[in-house]
């Protein structure tokens, strides 16, 4: 399947709002983008500016819209598109083990739960939940909850992945942890990304290129191609080239 | 990571001296009601002392075992009733707005009827019999049953909702997989004040006319000036609804904790 994510000329306005003239919010406003297919983008933009909208939008969970969306060949808007789609709150069930929060999506597709238990070993072990299966979500830590919930997005068997902020409620130290280690999963298993933040430095780290959305109504005011070779290294914040990333986004941001 | 154990235990044992407080009081009330009894001599049939309660209890054991086994078997049956309607309607609420809506007003207005004009006329429809001591008991406990149940039925998470929607869960498995857990807590509340109602359901029926039960009892003895008679049957009321309450909690406990479905 072609895992690539088109969009043209979407527009989103709001109505029936409190403080609505008539006229409605805009959310988005002629947002056009191309994602290609395994490729890594970030969205960053200030908060409120639509990027979790945008992702709704993609997720097929949002139709009041207009415009186009293709995901390879399919429009979620007539037709359910399997996606992965991970927001920055863990959403774990607390009555559910960490075993049973993961396999949730094969529960749901009523797959063959049996065989997934024996089939994701490997991968509990490669997100580092190894002898943790039988834990309530409580008893874990916000690293491991989120590696969970990674996973799970993971197992929703979707070729795009669509990633909402979901290192938002980590303290820094995890983060840089959970960056690294989404970079090596990434790099493994190789799915389209498309991965909202308003962290510059997040976006600059994980991405193979990064949109700036300006301020509602939400357009895509610029692309950066980050051009650092992979696997990425923390040292290259210290680069020239980082620094010219780096302005040349915050330039973006400010019109 | 796990918890650190030792300050669950440290607070477990905080918890358990806690507990131990209202024993105390209970053990000083029955003291110092003994020693007032005793001092200033009052006569048993106005306030007799706790030690000529027990005594009832005892004498009256037998009597008081076929009393209790009558109002024990109403309130159970209409608990039993008062629970499968309060789980369905419940259900039916919390997945449906629109039931809700239509059923909510009626619920609230069932419990305002006073009972004490319920009973004399379930009397006079059903007679003296088993059935309107149910229907009396099933009106007090399905309403606090269903009306929990319901609450936590429709609070919505809605991250939780979108993330099961994009995995392509129904409305319906959404409700199963997510709000029925979720509001297993407060069925359990809910049950846990009607099983105290329960008992007090079947006596105050009782009261308006039955053969047989704590109720009836309980009237005989005021007319017939046996105030520790009357003591001993209040007793009772309170021990059945206590460990009633007691086995909610208990079932609970192993329930709430167990829930786990893969």
């Amino acid at each position: 399947m072609d895992n690539s994510i088109r969009i043209k000329e979407l527009n989103m306005v709001y109505t029936g709002l409190a403080d609505d003239d008539g006229t409605g919010l805009g959310v988005l406003s002629n947002v056009n983008l191309k994602v290609q297919a395994n490729e890594f983008v970030s969205i960053l933009g200030p908060s409120g500016c639509g990027k979790s909208t945008l992702l709704k939008i993609i997720a097929g969970l949002e139709k009041d819209y207009e415009g186009e969306i293709y995901l390879g060949n399919d429009n979620p808007k007539y037709k359910r598109v399997p996606v992965c789609y991970m927001l920055q709150k863990d959403c774990l069930m607390p009555w559910r083990s960490l075993l049973s929060n993961v396999l949730l999506p094969i529960e749901i597709k009523k797959g063959d739960l049996k065989k997934a238990r024996e089939e994701i070993q490997p991968l509990i072990s490669e997100f580092g939940l190894a002898g943790f299966e039988n834990y309530r979500p409580r008893q874990l830590s916000g690293g491991m909850r989120q590696r969970a919930a990674l996973l799970r997005t993971y197992l929703m068997d979707g070729e795009i992945m669509l990633l909402d902020e979901p290192f938002g409620a980590l303290d820094e130290i995890t983060r840089m942890q959970m960056q690294d280690w989404l970079t090596l999963v990434w790099g493994k298993h190789r799915k389209t990304v498309l991965f909202v933040t308003h962290d510059i430095d997040e976006a600059i780290y994980l991405s193979d290129r990064v949109l700036v959305m300006s301020e509602r109504p939400g357009t895509i005011n610029g692309e950066i191609n980050i051009d650092f070779e992979r696997p990425r290294k923390r040292e290259m914040i210290l680069t020239s080239q980082y620094s010219e990333y780096k302005k040349s986004i915050l330039k973006f941001l400010k019109t | 990571m796990k918890k650190s154990e030792n300050t669950g235990q440290n607070k477990k044992h905080r918890e358990l001296g806690l507990s131990i407080i209202p024993a105390i009081i209970m053990v000083l009330f029955v003291f110092f009601w003994q020693a007032a009894v005793d001092f200033f001599n009052v006569q048993p049939f106005i306030l007799p002392g706790p030690i000529t309660v027990f005594k009832a209890i005892y004498d009256e054991r037998n009597l008081l075992l076929t009393h209790i086994l009558v109002t024990l078997g109403e309130a159970l049956a209409g608990l039993g009733v008062a629970i499968f309607l309060g789980i369905v309607f419940g259900l039916l609420m919390g997945y449906c707005k629109p039931v809700r809506i239509a059923l909510y007003p009626i619920f609230v207005i069932t419990q305002t009827i006073p009972l004490i004009i319920l009973a004399p006329l379930f009397a006079i429809w059903f007679g003296f019999g088993f059935l309107p001591k149910v229907i009396i008991v099933v009106l007090m406990c399905f309403f606090p049953i269903s009306i929990t149940f319901t609450q936590d039925l429709i609070k919505s998470d809605e991250d939780m909702d979108s993330i099961l929607k994009v995995m392509g869960a129904s409305k319906w498995k959404s409700f199963r997989l997510a709000r029925i857990p979720q509001a297993l807590p407060g069925l359990f509340s809910g049950l846990k004040i009607a099983v105290t109602y329960s008992i007090t359901g079947a006596v105050i029926s009782e009261w308006i006319g039955a053969k047989q039960g704590l109720g009836i009892y309980m009237t005989r003895a005021m007319t017939s000036f046996k105030t520790a008679v009357l003591f001993a049957d209040v007793f009772i009321i309170i021990v059945l609804s206590l460990v009633l309450y007691k086995l909610v909690e208990l079932i609970e406990k192993r329930f709430v904790k167990r829930i786990d479905y893969v």
